[in-house]
């Protein structure tokens, strides 16, 4: 058989097809869509964290010429009752937060009113000087105050799991050659992607709508606006080509989008509305979590119990999970393991999905105790991880599908040379600097959803795959690319990829790190189909040599149908196209995991990260200098946009470790530093040298594609690693995080 | 953010005058810090008077041997300017130390001695603020004052002065030049910037209507022994947890002259001249140093979550003194080559 062949793309490393477009400044985001006749808005937001609105006065500013209208719970007209109309595709249990809807304050900045005028600069004035009258009530906001009164949650979001028991962890440890329990803790942190969230509101003659909103799942806002506006799907047509970083922010329709087309269906009126750097903090966050873990080994190094629990805040409306414990049951072999998991309502918004949710969290708790045990029971970190590492998946008592996870340690430590490292804290210096290695890892769900997609082909030989998935800035049009060129033998520039918008096949939110094995599977599937199609056509013509084949028996190869068997029998793709005299041929699919597998098999990305840091220990200042990131997520679509993945993991690891907190004022139930001088995440001169490297699995059960994705796991035991390495450059155990100068003072 | 008049004055008497003629005027140079607190509802001047198209953007020589910047010069330009890197590199290397590089093209350098303090209450309309708002109280006492002052504070306010350029300015005694309706003046730079007192909402002694000409550096510039350590939360944009600014004039290993400033501390940079004699004629040692920094923070004050600044004040002053002391040139934190 012959292997000349161009068009094989997947596994290589194309740039981003969409690169130009953005670096010329021509890809539209959601607030820029040149739409005639708009109006603005521009939001106001509470000042007071818990209370009623008693008075808008809202007749001095609608005096003002040009000022359109203000919006607030005493005019908004009567929209959709019950709260599942609310409820979005990924919204927690209990109540959606209705904006406008009644005088009740909730959290602090919440959404009070939408000032609409004829200019932005107006509608930002008029909302300034808008005077509304508040009734303050008390507020309860401090999570570390209130832990008691955790409760474990119900069922909670989709994909949420009950914190997980087996064996008798307290009997388990009472064995214990070696114990340590420690509490770990880190604050709040938001999203805060570059973009702004923003919509741009298309009010057409007919009374329909186009939605540009910035959003990670176009469907799952169609669906809202259905059920909150009545807006049928021809009504409201929602798109989202672009975007300038989600980080989970974007997963449920966010306010912005409710409150533009509220006034666009009211005044009759195209609108934009923008929020502002400071109300991106109103948006949902990371929560602010407690954890304890106990863990304990025998005289050989092998854990013997594992108990790890975590506390953290949600809202009053809204009962948010996420699955911070139970990695703690899977991670590490342990036949006697207590997880326990609670949430205690404050008076905040709902905390949302962010960066590896819930994972990023339980692993600074477990990574960070994991490398405790081992100095506790004078073992390398990373052998320790050895000994106990685990074959099979015990929270679920399945095997892993693939886990590769051995030559990933082994491949991590070979390139930073982990084996020059000394066990004892404080022993490794450069000049006046202490050095310090640590490593930590993390295991993450390799997840697929069920989503669908279109091919096109025209006589031209030109090819349009489309899925309304979102695009976070992942890659996810190029990895549609290649595939789709791959599957039918075309140039990449020859096919181009469609994402983001209602009017395109289903596809649900990009989010979970399922997009590339979700909407990649669909584009193949969907290429498969239509290859059957052409195959069709290639037999059909004059002295095909194709005929009779089967589509297994062949394959599209550099714009050609080849035989597989004899590569030299083959017809040119184009010729195909001419001779039939269509115009265009296309096709349909969807694709959905397989329940068998899913049955069958644990299905899990993994990673461990290595890390040096250097200290200044009189200053308290760190500087992290060498990074190695490895990560096992199966097939790797595109070599760069994964590594670029794994780069952007890496920075926010840094950012957990040593800058992100919102912090609050629990007087006022108030974020302090809403803003990107104070909230602060890493620069370029904090990021210095980091290498990725994947160890690719085949695993055939995982998705047709055998992709894990790797949008998230990159970023696990990042934050762990560099805790791990202050400790052992310092001989310090910092357990709350960020890790700023003064806590190393 | 309230509608607003903008006029570009041709001349400084100009701009003086078309000052006084308007209602709630105010100066704007770069507009990095105006223009932001104008947005989040802090400042509403109703008309902005533009001074870019002043002939206020040399830096010369002044028939004393010293320097002049003037006040519409960028804090970029000011900072790679020949004679400023090579005369007064402390100056030159504590405003590379702030903000970041689209910032400084756009700073001008009397703006950056008027910028107001980075307190987040006194950002937030939300909450009580006697900077923002006389008489309203202060949040940030008993509140999350993490970067706020240990030195000269008072019960009204214990905001900082957050610019890393002033604390050189201070170091190096510059002068600060002005005229008013009342004509001109000079004002020692001690003398600029004072404590919150009874009046936290006056930053600095200017009057009403003045308006910063320029600069003026005496001869002395401290350029073979100096250094300017910054501390702060990220390597580059992000103001100053605490810094100092040291020049010493070396007679062997014996200090015969000495310069201290401390930034991120106080309302204003913290010149300390008790220190500077407790330096003169000392050697330069490491006890020598420990001693200063133990008199600088004597009456500091913590107020709960910045009770670290005064340990990390004191470390930062032994550290500083030592680089300058040693002649190495880059003092700062930043150990890849240069600032970002
Ligand atoms: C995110 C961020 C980070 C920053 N980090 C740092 C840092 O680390 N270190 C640091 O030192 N600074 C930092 N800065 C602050 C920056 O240095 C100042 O914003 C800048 O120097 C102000 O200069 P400007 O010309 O833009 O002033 P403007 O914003 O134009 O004006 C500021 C004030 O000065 C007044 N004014 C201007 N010119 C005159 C004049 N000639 N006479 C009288 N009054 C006048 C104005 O009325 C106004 O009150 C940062 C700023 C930002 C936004
Ligand atoms: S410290 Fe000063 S600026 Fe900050 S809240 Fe208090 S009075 Fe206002």
């Amino acid at each position: 058989m012959s292997t000349d062949s161009n068009t094989k793309y997947v596994g290589k490393a194309p740039s981003r097809v969409e690169g130009p477009l953005k670096v010329t400044g021509q890809a539209k985001y959601s607030a820029e869509f040149d739409v005639p006749d708009l109006v603005y808005g521009y939001v106001v937001s509470s000042p007071v964290a818990k209370g009623k609105i008693r008075k808008i006065h809202a007749d001095k500013i609608l005096a003002l010429p040009g000022v359109l209208q203000v919006f607030s719970h005493e005019n908004v007209p009567t929209l959709a009752w019950f709260d599942r109309s609310y409820k979005d595709d990924v919204a927690p249990g209990g109540s959606p937060f209705r904006p406008l809807q009644d005088d009740e304050i909730k959290f602090s900045q919440q959404p009070v009113a939408l000032v609409v005028a004829e200019t932005f600069e107006l509608a930002r004035y008029a909302a300034s000087v808008l005077e509304i009258e508040y009734e303050q009530e008390k507020h309860e906001t401090d999570v570390e105050a209130l832990r008691e009164k955790g409760q474990e949650p119900g069922s909670g979001k989709t994909g949420y799991k009950p914190p997980v028991r087996r064996g008798n962890a307290d009997k388990g440890l009472s064995k214990a050659e070696h114990r340590i329990k420690q509490e770990y803790v880190h604050g709040t942190q938001h999203h805060n992607p570059m973009e702004i969230f923003g919509a741009t509101v298309h009010y057409h003659p007919d009374g329909k709508l186009t939605v540009y909103d910035k959003t990670q799942g176009v469907f799952n806002c169609q669906q809202y606006l259905k059920k909150v506006f009545g807006l049928s799907a021809d009504k409201a047509r929602v798109v989202n080509l672009f975007m300038g970083g989600g980080f989970g922010a974007g997963l449920r329709p966010q306010y912005e989008l409710y409150l533009s087309v509220l006034a666009a269906l009211e005044l009759k009126r195209s609108i934009r509305l923008s929020l502002t750097r400071q109300q991106m903090f109103s948006l949902g966050h990371r929560p602010h979590t407690l954890q304890t873990v106990e863990l304990g080994t025998d005289a050989s190094g092998a854990l013997v119990g594992v108990k790890h629990k975590a506390v953290h805040e949600t809202s009053r409306f809204e009962e948010y999970t996420e699955n911070v414990v139970n990695w703690s049951g899977m991670l590490y072999q342990c036949p006697d393991v207590h997880l326990e998991y609670e949430v205690v309502p404050l008076d905040v918004f709902t905390p949302l999905d962010m960066r590896a949710p819930g994972a990023a969290t339980g692993s600074i708790g477990l990574e960070v105790a994991m490398d405790e045990m081992a100095y506790a029971a004078g073992i390398d970190p990373l052998e320790f991880r050895r000994r106990n590492y685990a074959d099979r998946d015990q929270n679920e008592d399945k095997p892993f599908s693939s886990k590769k996870l051995r030559e990933v340690y082994d491949e991590g430590a070979r390139r930073f040379g982990w084996d020059k490292r000394k066990m004892e804290p404080r022993s490794m210096r450069e000049g006046n600097r202490l050095v310090g290695w640590g490593m930590a890892g993390g295991v993450w769900d390799a997840s697929m959803q069920k989503a669908a997609a279109k091919a096109t082909i025209t006589a031209d030989g030109k090819l349009t795959v489309s899925s309304a998935a979102g695009e976070n800035g992942t890659g996810t049009y190029t990895v549609m690319t290649q595939i789709a060129a791959e599957t039918l033998g075309l140039p990449m520039e020859a096919v181009t990829a469609k994402l983001g918008d209602t009017t395109l096949p289903e596809a649900p939110v990009q989010g979970g790190s399922w997009t590339a094995a979700t909407v990649g599977s669909a584009v193949k599937s969907v290429c498969e189909a239509l290859g059957e199609k052409l195959l069709k056509l290639a037999q059909k013509m004059d002295d095909s040599p194709l005929k009779g084949a089967k589509p297994e028996d062949v394959e599209f190869v550099n714009g050609l149908i080849r035989l597989r068997k004899e590569p030299r029998q083959s017809v040119v793709l184009r010729d195909v196209l001419q001779v039939s005299g269509e115009r265009e041929i296309e096709a349909d699919s969807s694709v959905m995991p397989n329940p068998l597998n899913m049955q069958k098999y644990s299905m899990h990305a993994h990673n461990a990260v290595f890390v040096e840091v250097q200290v200044d220990e009189d200053l308290g200042t760190i500087h992290v200098t060498r990074v190695v990131n490895v990560v096992a997520a199966g097939r790797i679509i595109n070599q760069k946009t994964a590594r670029s993945q794994v780069l952007g993991s890496v920075v926010w690891g840094i950012s957990m470790a040593l800058m992100e907190e919102t912090v609050m004022d629990h007087r006022y139930g108030r974020y302090l530093n809403h803003n990107f001088a104070e909230y602060h995440v890493p620069v370029n001169a904090d990021v210095r040298d980091i290498e990725v490297h994947f160890v690719e699995e085949e695993d055939p059960h995982v998705n047709p594609l055998g992709v894990k994705g790797i949008g998230e796991v990159g970023l696990l035991g990042v934050a762990a690693a560099i805790t791990n390495a202050v400790y052992h450059a310092t001989g310090k155990r910092v357990r709350s995080l960020p890790l700023t100068i003064d806590k190393l003072l | 953010m309230n509608p607003f008049t903008l006029t570009r004055a041709a001349s400084v008497d100009a701009a003086v005058r078309d000052f006084s003629g308007h209602e709630a005027a105010a100066y704007i140079g770069g507009g990095t810090n105006l223009l932001d607190l104008m947005k989040e509802n802090v400042a509403h001047p109703q008309h902005l008077v533009g001074l870019n198209k002043l002939p206020l953007s040399a830096i010369e020589s002044t028939t004393g041997g010293g320097l002049r910047l003037g006040a519409t010069a960028s804090n970029a330009d000011t900072a790679w300017h020949p004679e400023v890197q090579q005369r007064y590199p402390l100056l030159s290397q504590a405003i590379l130390a702030g903000a970041s590089p689209q910032l400084r093209n756009m700073a001008t350098n009397a703006g950056n001695l008027m910028q107001r303090t980075r307190c987040y209450y006194f950002y937030d309309t939300a909450t009580p603020c006697n900077k923002r708002e006389p008489g309203s109280g202060c949040a940030a006492i008993g509140g999350y004052n993490r970067i706020h002052a240990i030195l000269g504070t008072s019960e009204h306010c214990i905001a900082t002065h957050p610019s890393d350029m002033c604390v050189a300015l201070a170091a190096l005694e510059a002068v600060v030049q002005v005229q008013g309706p009342d004509g001109e003046r000079q004002i020692k730079f001690e003398d600029f910037h004072r404590l919150p007192e009874d009046h936290p909402e006056r930053d600095n002694t200017l009057k009403p209507g003045e308006l910063i000409t320029g600069i003026e550096l005496p001869a002395q510039g401290f350029a073979e022994n100096f250094a300017y350590l910054k501390l702060r939360d990220r390597q580059s944009y992000a103001f100053a947890l605490v810094s100092v600014a040291v020049g010493l004039e070396l007679d062997g290993n014996t200090i015969k002259e000495a310069r201290l400033a401390l930034g991120g501390v106080a309302h204003k940079p913290w010149r300390d001249r008790a220190a500077e004699d407790l330096l003169k004629g000392q050697p330069a040692t490491e006890a020598t140093f420990r001693k200063v920094a133990e008199a600088v923070l004597k009456e500091a004050k913590g107020q709960g979550t910045n009770d670290f600044k005064i340990e990390l004040a004191k470390r930062a002053i032994v550290r500083a003194l030592t680089q300058a002391a040693a002649g190495e040139q880059q003092a700062s934190d930043v150990f890849t080559n240069s600032n970002p």
